[in-house]
């Protein structure tokens, strides 16, 4: 295929314009050193069917179709069409980040809406107009953090994302912060601030990563008597249920934004979700949008905040992000206002309702338990079996389910550990069905 | 309408008055959602940490939804209703058999912790562009992880702290250009590194000399856009590279304008160690309103085993995900945007060797076309030849007319065009940046030089007309120190006003 329109009788006119006789003669200055010493080895051009069936093949490598039981972040929620049809939209997918206000009026307005809704949903005054995905959103949190306080100490609890650990860890050595993490004992996080460095903030999730739901009012008082930032890492679809992080006094939540209005993707592109307290607004990182007047006093939006960006500040600049997840915010603000109050809590309710169903008949299988007996869950949960969890998710692939997330990777004191999530989507005949299929695995061995 | 060329010639391309925002749609007890009943017998489960009540979000209509989103779309420019010579973006036409290939269910349904033998076809995905990436850039092994240019700087950096650290070296400063993107300092020093700078000389290429005496045992790297930001190849490369070797610095190419050079030049062949791309540029990825894009790394082999972790990894018949020996570790909650990647192999195999090569040909023809078409008007302050873009001044202008290079590119929108970047880099005075891109024809070039060149004479006859662009737009300019000033940032605070 080509894209570019120029047929040769273009390109000889205007390389005659330009005085030059071939096409190879526009390169003519650069040192013959930079050039390839041979032809290059990539393929052959192909036309759009050989590059449909080319992908058609490769997608039918991946075993898709499984029953989606995998969350950790990203979930397997009901995405109505009117996300797709509407974010398809050419004027959104091919446009730029929207510097011209002038022609940009439409992405801005549907930022202003993204950030005013990511501010009711986490009951915090100011959101962003996202970030690359949950976890890096997490070390954006901690860098504010660390900046703000201007201590390098931060307090993790091991309820965290593991994925958001290991990004703040790939950082916090150059950039000298000092991660220091805390246990979780029965499933919920132990706060133990003798004989560490003061903190610049307290991190903990809600639901933590084994689904467990946390004591807000607990971290915020560690916070508190620390003097440091709170910052929850939140599950976006379990907001329409559970107290928002603004209501339990928390300065800074995140969350992974997919459940909202985005398909899983193999995890990209998804969006994180930021939202901070008023005294935070001017420390914010990412794209803010604004509303303003234009020059004949109309109202219109703007990006606003831009002085402490990159491209102003330079060397000087808090965060070196330059753009945000447009589209993605896009298709999470229309799924939102398709669910409203009512279609988010029901969400919410029914996954919770499900999850309860499922982890009920799992605990009556032969060898399996709840990882963290009688702590409160509300739409995933980790389980232990007797038999090493990724041969077990092999197994139930084979069976049409994909079975949860193993824990032992991240958390060597679950062994047998599975982290399951369940989701409105799940018929009861599916609950029913992973159970029985679970129960046919462990009986394999 | 539009003529032939894209021209807007009465109507502009964007339109629409102005549109409430979604709250004031809200009715209480409307909704657009509808589950099926709740099929488990109901559960008496109280939770702790419940919500007193749901959440305030706006209570819609599927029908009235629709009709907002529609209209706040048509309130938008975008590439698909016309050129986009926005400098230093590649604002190209983005092929919808791409788009095709995002949406196929058998990848965009993928839960990012499937077990790799699940993902096959996915991992393959990875390994396939990672190998025409390689031989593009002339690099060894690549990460996908990175989820934008920016993240890709740093990943770059962290790289380069773990290469020296490696050595039992600490060197503390990177070096860049006076020219470079404000990403580039921001990175560095967010990096953990202090910026050197170092300025360009009177081609608009970076001093030699002053490279020379920059360098020495304390320096870790060098950061290089090349062509770089006033569209110039940098003619003297190869030697920079081998003075930031000589004291075992890396050198870091960023891929912002690797569209100019694709398949005529390599980053390898020149020196450099570590590449970042921007697929949303250079591979037809779409901008999406500011992002998704894919900033994926690719390095030289000595490199390879500090790469971000895990990458996917051929072992006998199958492929899995494998940490790198030294990995810097993990820089994306998952895989990186997955979907953007794919998209942009999709555009790699339908192009192939020859088509990417005319990417570079035609983008560069068109850039230097235009440049050659555009009035004494618009000084061009560095006459080497240009390569995908290139940067005007518009200083005598303002001198001559007041009209100053925001008014220029701001009139451009009533042509129908959008406009080009301007005051970037900051060494050129009233700078236009113009980058055409490959996919804009003979036609749409000339009618972008006959625009600019109209403007111009407009500011002689009527500047405060030019001052006052645009006039088709749906609004005119913005009072931008009010939003800053006065923060309205949500429906909520526009509520308390």
């Amino acid at each position: 295929m080509d894209f570019t329109p120029h047929t040769s009788g273009d390109t000889q006119r205007m390389l005659a314009h330009l005085g030059l006789a071939e096409i190879s003669d526009l390169f003519a200055h650069l040192p013959d050193e930079v050039r390839p010493a041979a032809p290059l080895d990539l393929p052959e051009a192909l036309s759009e069917m050989e590059v449909m069936s080319h992908i058609d093949a490769l997608g039918k490598r991946n075993r898709s179709g499984l029953l989606t039981f995998a969350g950790g972040g990203i979930y397997d929620h009901y995405l109505p069409p009117v996300v797709r049809t509407l974010t398809m939209r050419p004027e959104f997918v091919t446009s730029y980040t929207p510097y011209q206000s002038e022609l940009s009026q439409g992405v801005l307005q549907l930022l202003f809406e993204y950030q005013s809704m990511v501010a009711s949903l986490t009951g915090l005054p100011v959101s962003n107009s996202s970030l690359y995905d949950g976890p890096s959103s997490g070390l954006e949190a901690v860098n504010l953090a660390v900046a703000h306080k201007k201590r390098s100490a931060v307090w993790i609890s091991r309820g965290v994302h593991p994925h958001t650990r290991q990004i703040i860890a790939t950082f916090a050595h150059a950039r000298g912060i000092e991660v220091v993490d805390h246990p979780l004992v029965g499933g919920r996080t132990v706060w133990a601030p003798e004989g560490v460095s003061q903190p610049a903030a307290i991190v903990m999730s809600q639901p933590n990563y084994l689904g467990v739901i946390e004591d807000y009012d607990a971290a915020r008082a560690v916070a508190t008597e620390q003097g440091a930032l709170a910052i929850a890492e939140v599950d976006a679809m379990t907001l329409g249920i559970l107290r928002t992080p603004g209501d339990a006094g928390f300065d800074i939540a995140f969350a992974e934004g997919q459940p909202y209005g985005n398909p899983m993707s193999f995890g990209g592109p998804v969006l994180g979700m930021f939202a901070v307290s008023k005294p935070l607004m001017r420390k914010i990182p990412g794209r803010l949008v604004g509303r303003t007047t234009d020059t004949e006093g109309r109202t219109a939006y703007t990006l606003t905040f831009r002085a402490r960006e990159q491209d102003i500040r330079r060397e000087k600049a808090s965060s070196n992000i330059c753009t945000n997840q447009s589209l993605n915010a896009i298709a999470a603000s229309i799924h939102l206002a398709w669910l409203g109050p009512a279609g988010l809590n029901e969400v919410g309710h029914q996954s919770v309702q499900k999850a309860h169903y499922l982890a009920k008949r799992l605990e009556q299988l032969r060898g399996v338990k709840m990882a963290t007996p009688g702590a409160p869950y509300a739409r995933e949960f980790a389980i232990l079996t007797p038999a090493d969890p990724h041969h077990v998710v092999d197994q139930m692939a084979e069976r049409g389910y994909l079975a949860g997330i193993p824990l032992s990777d991240d958390y060597p004191e679950f062994a047998g550990g599975l982290l399951v999530a369940v989701t409105e989507k799940r018929t009861v005949d599916e609950l029913d069905g992973y159970a029985t299929a679970l129960e046919e695995v462990l009986a394999d061995g | 309408m539009v003529d032939a060329a894209g021209k807007a010639t009465s109507i502009p391309l964007v339109g629409g008055g102005e549109e409430p925002t979604l709250d004031r749609f809200s009715v209480e007890g409307r909704r657009a959602s509808g589950f099926p009943r709740l099929d488990v017998p109901l559960g008496d489960i109280s939770l702790p940490e419940s919500a007193a009540a749901p959440p305030a979000l706006p209570q819609v209509s599927e029908r009235d939804l629709v009709a907002h989103v529609n209209r706040l779309a048509h309130r938008n420019f975008a590439v698909d209703l016309g050129a986009y010579p926005l400098g230093s973006c590649t604002m190209k036409y983005n092929p919808k058999i791409c788009d095709w290939a995002a949406e196929h269910p058998a990848f965009s349904n993928l839960h990012p912790s499937s077990p790799p033998g699940i993902t096959q076809g996915a991992l393959e995905v990875i390994l396939e562009i990672e190998a025409i990436l390689c031989e593009l850039t002339g690099m060894s092994r690549a990460t996908f992880q990175p989820p934008a240019g920016a993240a890709g700087e740093m990943t770059g950096l962290l790289i380069m702290r773990a290469y020296h650290e490696s050595k039992g070296r600490d060197p503390g400063a990177v070096i860049i250009p006076d020219s470079a993107h404000g990403t580039n300092p921001a990175s560095v020093s967010l990096a953990g590194y202090q910026v050197r700078q170092v300025p360009s000389d009177d081609r608009g290429m970076v001093d030699l000399d002053a490279l020379a005496s920059a360098v020495d045992e304390d320096v870790a790297g060098f950061m290089l856009t090349n062509p770089n930001t006033l569209g110039l190849f940098e003619e003297d490369i190869v030697a920079m590279a081998d003075l930031i070797h000589e004291v075992d610095g890396l050198v870091y190419y960023d891929g912002a304008n690797l569209n100019a050079i694709l398949g005529v030049a390599r980053p390898g062949d020149m020196g450099f160690d570590i590449v970042h791309s921007n697929l949303h540029k250079t591979f037809a990825t779409p901008h999406g309103g500011g992002g998704p894009g894919a900033g994926p790394v690719a390095v030289t082999e000595h490199l390879a085993p500090f790469l971000p972790g895990p990458i996917p990894e051929r072992v006998g018949d199958a492929i899995t995900w494998l940490q790198p020996e030294r990995s810097i570790g993990r820089v994306h909650g998952n895989h990186g945007n997955f979907l953007v990647v794919l998209r942009a192999l999709t555009y790699m195999r339908a192009l192939g060797g020859e088509g990417l090569r005319r990417v570079a040909e035609r983008s560069v023809l068109n850039a230097r076309y235009l440049e050659s078409l555009l009035s004494d008007d618009y000084e061009i302050p560095y006459p080497a030849p240009c390569m995908h873009e290139f940067v005007a001044s518009a200083a005598a202008l303002k001198r001559a007319t007041g009209v100053r290079a925001m008014d220029v590119a701001k009139a451009l929108i009533d042509y129908g065009f959008h406009a080009p970047t301007m005051y970037f880099p900051l060494v050129v005075e009233e700078a236009l940046m113009v980058e055409p891109t490959e996919t804009e024809s003979p036609e749409t070039v000339e009618a972008l030089a006959d625009a600019f060149n109209e403007i111009a004479q407009s500011a002689h006859t009527e500047p405060q007309e030019v001052q006052a662009a645009p006039h088709r737009a749906p609004i005119t300019r913005t009072d931008d120190a009010l939003a800053a000033r006065q923060p309205v940032l949500t429906w909520h605070m526009a509520a308390e006003e």
